[in-house]
């Protein structure tokens, strides 16, 4: 294990870069999915072809395609940002696709009476989906999101390997290929740990949520 | 019960079609209802009577006619529509309370949320009206925490708290144990005696005989009958309503 604790700072400093990115990556990719969810299953067509045209192109294209199209796609329609912003940005438009379709599958658990009575009281589309459908989705969609969320905080290891650097999987690299060191006690000792105490956490967290959300009713 | 309420139609269908795909399950429906007034919709299932009480305020939407609610041409989609029904309660069959509300929210989010009354208000009205319909001790309770009769009779309150123009009723006992019906029909029969224009699906003859100005017979989409409840129980018209009757009165 010496290998990792000689290295601890640069481990702790990749750990924080994954955090970073994974919690940019949440904040983008929770709500894009939702509101994408939302045009998906709205009364308007073209709202619902744009959700539908959105979920088919970012979840049928591999993250590395989504990452090179912002990196390098972008600079040329003039839109200029670092790496990580780039990063980050195509790891929440990847992630907002499936984002969208977990809580697609939890609008649709929920019984259509209940957006029935909502619209007989007079709430529009959107109150309804707030106020009565998307709380109640909550329930089913926790387990499935969770999928989700976890699998995005994985990927954050190919945003790092993608220019960006310095989170956890690029400190690994760093390690082995350019200061020799033996490349299993880094990657199973440092990294794969830094990504356990993340994801665990969050499993950890969901279960807590869900838990939480069964009771509410 | 059956004097004729007069002035103009609060609620009018002219021409009325709707398709199923292949089915059509409505044809050429015309049909006022007065202000005031309870109309009975009875007839076999299949017939049309949800599909027509659904048409009313648009959770069904037509093909083919003209519905007009106090004069206003019902409006396709949007803002209008959300509007027009806050003007029109509705009970389902499967009550469909909020299962994620609490009595009181499920009877005040509507007031809070489209008329913009503050919570406060919303909550001692909507307080009177579990009141009115005999579930006041409920009120911080969850639906699934109560029997069918209460939550129908909380979703009536539900419907209440808009203070709607007319109540639409889609078969609202059909799902209820024998012993709850009546208490769901008593609060429907005080609703009539207080002058709420009614339309009410249901196979509830006691209902219409106590309650209703007239009994609308429908079948295969069409209205086959009209007529005063006592008329219509005793001597219907058409073979289908004999028929009909024969079959439900006979137990």
């Amino acid at each position: 294990m010496s290998p990792v604790f000689d290295n601890i700072d640069l481990f702790v400093d990749g750990f924080l870069t994954s955090l970073r990115i994974i919690l940019y990556a949440l904040a983008g990719a929770l709500p894009l999915g939702v509101l994408i969810a939302a045009c998906r299953v709205s009364p308007i067509p073209p709202l619902r072809a744009f959700g539908t045209f959105w979920v088919t192109t970012f979840r049928n294209t591999p993250l590395t395609v989504v990452l090179v199209f912002c990196a390098f796609g972008l600079p040329e329609l003039g839109i200029n940002r670092s790496f990580f912003a780039f990063g980050v940005l195509g790891l929440v438009l990847y992630t907002s696709a499936f984002v969208c379709e977990a809580v697609r599958s939890g609008i649709n658990s929920v019984p259509a009476g209940q957006a029935e009575a909502a619209r007989s009281i007079g709430l529009n589309f959107t109150q309804g989906l707030r106020f009565v459908v998307l709380p109640q989705a909550l329930r089913t969609v926790v387990p499935p999101l969770g999928s989700v969320l976890i699998a995005m905080m994985k990927n954050s290891a190919v945003v790092g390997a993608f220019g960006v650097g310095g989170d956890l999987w690029s400190t690994g690299q760093r390690l082995t290929s350019a200061l020799g060191y033996e490349t299993l006690p880094i990657f199973v000792g440092g990294v794969a740990v830094g990504y356990l105490v993340i994801t665990l956490t969050s499993g950890a967290l969901l279960q807590v949520l869900e838990r939480k959300v069964a009771i509410a009713r | 019960m059956t004097s004729r309420p007069n002035g103009e139609p609060l609620v009018r269908l002219s021409g009325v079609n709707k398709w199923f795909g292949e089915l059509h399950v409505l044809q050429d429906i015309d049909l006022e209802i007065g202000r005031g007034e309870v109309v009975v919709v009875i007839g076999p299932s299949g017939s049309g009577k949800s599909t027509l009480c659904r048409a009313i305020n648009r959770l069904e939407p037509i093909d083919k006619g003209e519905i007009t609610i106090d004069g206003a041409l019902l409006p396709e989609e949007g803002k209008e529509l959300a509007r027009l029904r806050a003007d029109v309660g509705m009970v389902f069959q499967s009550f469909n309370l909020f299962a994620h509300k609490t009595v009181l929210e499920n009877v005040s989010l509507g007031p809070v949320k489209v008329r913009k009354k503050s919570k406060g208000e919303a909550e001692s009205r909507a307080r009177e009206l579990l009141e009115r319909v005999g579930v006041a001790s409920q009120a911080d309770k969850y639906p699934a925490q109560l029997s069918g009769g209460q939550q129908q009779r909380v979703a009536i309150a539900r419907a209440l708290a808009m203070e709607p123009k007319v109540m639409l009723f889609d078969e609202p006992t059909s799902a209820l144990d024998p012993e709850m019906i009546n208490e769901v029909l008593d609060v429907m029969v005080g609703l009539a005696k207080d002058g709420m224009t009614m339309v009410v699906v249901t196979h509830e003859m006691g209902f219409a005989r106590r309650a209703a100005n007239r009994v609308v017979f429908m079948d295969g989409g069409r209205v086959v009958e009209t007529a005063e409840p006592e008329t219509f129980f005793t001597s219907p018209t058409s073979d289908r309503a004999k028929d009909f009757l024969s079959k439900i009165l006979t137990h």
